[in-house]
């Protein structure tokens, strides 16, 4: 095997770690028993500037949102301002022990208080907690409070409605709190089919969870309708918010009828996705809700921002302490940089991008949902020349310095290319990208075998999963 | 300010491709009577504005000298954790759904669960977790699932808001959750010998725990096997794990904990990093995300997400967990750090050891009582008369001294779980005792 990059551990040289631990300068009187020690520990022993040149390269080999587009579809890989991250950086924020004392801590109160209601401003919501951690951390603490509305009513409801199109962290999120998933499927438009939905309301429903604009980038039309037939028969109605980037500024959540929804502020808030994290869902509440939020709530009183415990009704406590706090911060100072205006303007370049997509690849592309789109839409391998799969499409967009669309998802669609350009590309770009896509589809005809080769120019060639699959190596070892 | 890069006559021009006549014309599909409704938020600012104005903020959080730990705990970290994790190759990408553009963060993680594995002595560790909390609510869920049983045993010496989550989690899932009392500071051995019978999933207990006591992990997990149950070994200081016999090495079947000790600031709370590992007979029923070595087509080592068969964009409901984002770049910086620690890790987890006896010698000898005769790694609890006057008084004078077990124990009034780390030097120790001279 022809090895590309080396790991930290076969940097490993004895005598080579010259990290220096400062000395306490008084010898300690209580030794740990023998028994309960370890023996000899065996991380690797390299030199920091071993460690420099080791994770520079290993960076070299990412492909970033500040190297190039990045049309991910649902994820809303957006540029990230970087003042928020020099925000986030502060030792003011970054010292700052959990556990001290209400009066030390106001800076870190007014923020999470601040941002807690700035949340409701824009959705409409009549409360926001920002202790879910990331977006399905959102979404269960929203089941569980849906659980727990219920239970106090005295009513026994174990169906939760979701529709086809839906993420699969919502079928999981509601299997974690012992409710049973019924699928409503989706009609011919892309819209819910209110008709399957009618017939499966009774008195089990707890609630539907609905991703709003939906995972085929459209706005249901029925949204109001399907919240009368919701609340008409006692259940809640759920706003998975991954796609507010489309909505935010535009239209509120709970103008729409949704009593409970989660935000991803490493979408819609411009905050970095970390390579998977961290994220954070901050979730907002209709008034009749609010009494079961998580504790603590972030409160203020005279002036002074407390953390609230006395909830009596609450579901509990769901993260150690109080969330990704420096999430909120990016988040905080993203909203107060851009205002209302701003954000509505987010909105209206994100869904002006992703039609203007849409129309260009329309011609070329098979597009089974032609109506207008929000901030993303969906278009699939149908009808391709020598049937190029989308696999294959995604990959040759990697060589042409692309990232992919998200791929296979919604599952609803064969062979689906959901693409979101979100509002940080420029016409150019998306111009660049429209070409790349009409270059894929002429390689099918003339030159297929390079596409069904591809990648060819990323660090590395097409990757083996099934092998991965088959013989697990979780770690490395010599 | 904004960071929108077309220009007003780009946006118009588009329209026009689209066929539309305005941006508004996009928006048909949202009812007329919601649409674009007054949001009062404050006015727009400048980059330096908003700067200015974080700035304000920033300073009304005030710092003091914290003996303050609990989960959450006062390291140094070093430049280089710093500087690496800002590349912003790593930090604006996402989940590695792309492995051939991912090899950075792939090859990254890979090495997290290799050090996982290695300082918990588990096989397997996923690519982190939200939280301690969470990692241990995870764990327990994924023990009754693994075990086909459905009650829990838990030691209250655990870490009280772990415990708070873990209720939550429980109670959401149906799962039946009791509490193991402790005795001198440790989980009563012998109680659970008494309560534990073969209904039970796992037996769950913390080392060092929240009173900073080391526990006799090989004890519970005996106890536990005998029951058929698994035993979960949790932390909240990682550090430990460099001076203490891992939980793998002490029979547990699956260690989980908060990892935010290496090379993460403390930083309010969040963002944190779960840590979750077990033996490798539970591959299959593990959360999470897993980075498996493979070769690309010319045959070269790489990186990939790996068994995602257990995962919720392919199982759906019946995956082994709802987890998508996780806590990545906060692994990364865990894995910088422990690259550049190295082995030196044992000699920095000894140094918290040293600043910790010191600390608790110089209050013993104020003739404060130790109140647990057990120990410890970088935490103790001491009993001070009228602890809250004496904490406010240090307070004043730059000192946070200690987490008041009072609220979460009642029987503990007036006891501190006093913490140092590293960061405390000798002097912070000797300044704090002459105050506490004076009070």
């Amino acid at each position: 095997m022809v090895s590309t990059m080396q790991t930290i551990f076969s940097l490993h040289k004895q005598g080579r770690n010259k990290y220096t631990v400062p000395q306490f300068g008084a010898e300690s009187y209580d030794p740990i028993p023998q028994h309960l020690c370890r023996g000899e520990l065996n991380l690797a022993d390299v030199s920091e500037v071993d460690v420099v040149r080791h994770y520079r390269k290993l960076s070299s080999l990412n492909f970033g949102v500040d190297n190039g587009m990045y049309p991910l579809g649902s994820c809303t890989m957006k540029y990230n301002p970087k003042i928020n991250d020099a925000v986030a950086s502060l030792p003011q924020f970054t010292q700052q022990h959990p556990a001290t004392i209400e009066e030390l801590s106001q800076g870190s109160l007014h923020i999470m208080y601040s941002l807690q209601e700035m949340l409701c401003a824009i959705t409409g919501m009549k409360q926001f907690t920002l202790m879910p951690a990331a977006g399905a951390h959102g979404e269960l603490t929203s089941v569980m409070i849906i659980k727990k509305y219920f239970e106090t009513k005295g009513e026994k409801r174990n169906i939760i409605l979701i529709p086809d199109s839906a993420h699969g962290t919502n079928p999981a999120s509601v299997a974690m709190c012992g409710f049973t998933v019924k699928e409503i499927p989706s009609n011919s438009d892309g819209d819910v089919d209110i008709d399957a939905l009618r017939a499966a309301m009774d008195d089990n429903v707890a609630a539907m969870m609905l991703t709003c604009p939906n995972t085929l980038g459209l706005f249901d039309r029925n949204i109001m309708t399907i919240a009368d037939i919701l609340h008409s028969n006692g259940a809640l109605f759920y706003c998975d918010g991954a796609n507010l980037n489309a909505i935010v500024g535009k239209v509120r959540p709970a103008d729409l009828g949704f009593d409970i929804m989660h935000v991803n502020l490493h979408k819609t808030f411009s905050t970095p996705h970390g390579g998977g994290g961290p994220g954070s869902g901050p979730i907002g509440v209709v008034e009749k809700l609010t009494p079961f939020m998580p504790v603590p709530v972030i409160a203020k009183k005279d002036n002074q921002f407390y953390l609230d415990y006395e909830r009596p009704q609450s579901i509990g406590r769901v993260h150690s302490y109080y969330g990704n706090f420096l999430v909120m911060l990016r988040a905080y100072t993203y909203i107060v940089m851009l205002g209302a205006s701003g954000l509505k303007q987010v909105a209206e370049h994100a869904v002006v991008n992703a039609n203007y997509l849409r129309v260009k690849l329309q011609k070329h592309f098979n597009l089974p949902y032609t109506r207008i789109c929000m901030h993303e839409f969906v278009i699939n391998d149908e009808g391709m020349p020598g049937g190029i799969t989308t696999n294959e499409i995604a990959k040759r967009l990697l060589d042409y310095g692309f990232h992919a669309p998200t791929v296979y998802f919604p599952l609803i669609v064969h062979g689906a290319m959901m693409i979101e350009p979100t509002e940080t590309e420029h016409r150019d770009t998306l111009d660049a990208f429209v070409d790349t896509m009409i270059a894929i589809k002429n390689e099918a005809n003339t030159n297929p075998e390079v596409l069904k080769a591809a990648p060819h120019t990323t660090p590395v060639r097409k990757v083996d999963a099934l092998l991965a699959a088959r013989k697990p190596v979780l770690k490395w070892e010599e | 300010m904004s960071f929108l890069p077309n220009s007003d006559e780009d946006i118009r021009s588009m329209c026009n491709e689209i066929g539309v006549n305005s941006v508004e014309d996009l928006f048909v599909d949202i009812p007329s009577t919601v649409k674009n409704p007054d949001i009062q938020l404050p006015s727009p600012l400048s980059e330096q504005e908003a700067m200015h104005s974080l700035l304000r903020i920033a300073n009304t959080n005030k710092r003091v000298c914290s003996l303050v730990g609990g989960g959450i705990y006062h390291h140094y970290v070093p430049a280089v954790v710093d500087h690496l994790s800002s590349r912003s190759e790593f930090y604006t990408a996402y989940t590695p759904y792309q492995p051939e553009v991912s090899q950075g963060t792939l090859a990254a993680i890979f090495e997290f669960q290799t050090y996982m594995c290695r300082l918990t002595g588990m096989d397997i560790a996923n690519a982190s977790m939200y939280d301690g909390a969470t990692a241990l609510a995870e764990a327990v869920l994924m023990a009754v699932r693994t075990t086909r049983k459905n009650n829990v045993l838990c030691s209250a010496a655990i870490h009280p808001h772990y415990r708070q989550v873990l209720a939550t989690y429980a109670w959401a899932s149906d799962i039946s959750l009791q509490i193991v009392p402790y005795k001198n500071g440790a989980t009563d051995y012998t109680e659970l010998s008494h309560i534990i019978n073969d209904t039970v999933a796992c037996v769950v207990v913390q080392s060092p725990n929240f009173f900073g006591v080391i526990e006799d992990i090989e004890k519970v997990a005996h106890i536990a096997h005998e029951h058929k149950a698994l035993c979960i070994a949790t932390f909240t200081e990682a550090m430990s794990l460099g001076l203490l016999k891992s939980p793998g090495e002490c029979g547990a079947d699956i260690a989980c904990g908060e990892g935010q000790s290496f090379g993460n600031y403390p930083a309010n709370g969040g963002p944190l990093l779960g840590i979750l590992a077990c033996k490798k007979e539970f591959m299959r029923t593990i959360p999470g995300r897993l980075i498996g070595k493979t070769v690309d087509e010319d045959g070269r080592e790489c990186y990939v997400m790996t068994l995602q068969t257990r995962e919720q964009h392919i199982r759906r409901e019946r995956a082994t967990s709802n987890i998508c984002t996780n806590e990545g770049l906060c692994a990364l910086r865990a894995t910088i750090y422990l690259g550049l620690v190295g082995n030196r890790l044992v000699e920095l987890a000894r140094t918290n050891h040293m600043a910790a006896s010191y600390c608790l010698e110089q209050l013993v000898n104020l003739g404060y009582e130790r109140v647990f005769d057990a120990p410890f790694f970088n935490e103790f609890v001491i009993k001070i008369n009228n602890a809250k006057n004496v904490q406010n008084k240090l307070m004043d004078n730059g000192f946070a001294l200690g987490i008041p077990l009072e609220t979460y124990y009642p029987e503990l009034s007036d006891c501190l779980l006093v913490t140092a780390t590293e960061c405390t030097t000798k002097d912070d120790i000797d300044t704090l005792v002459k105050l506490l001279q004076t009070i």
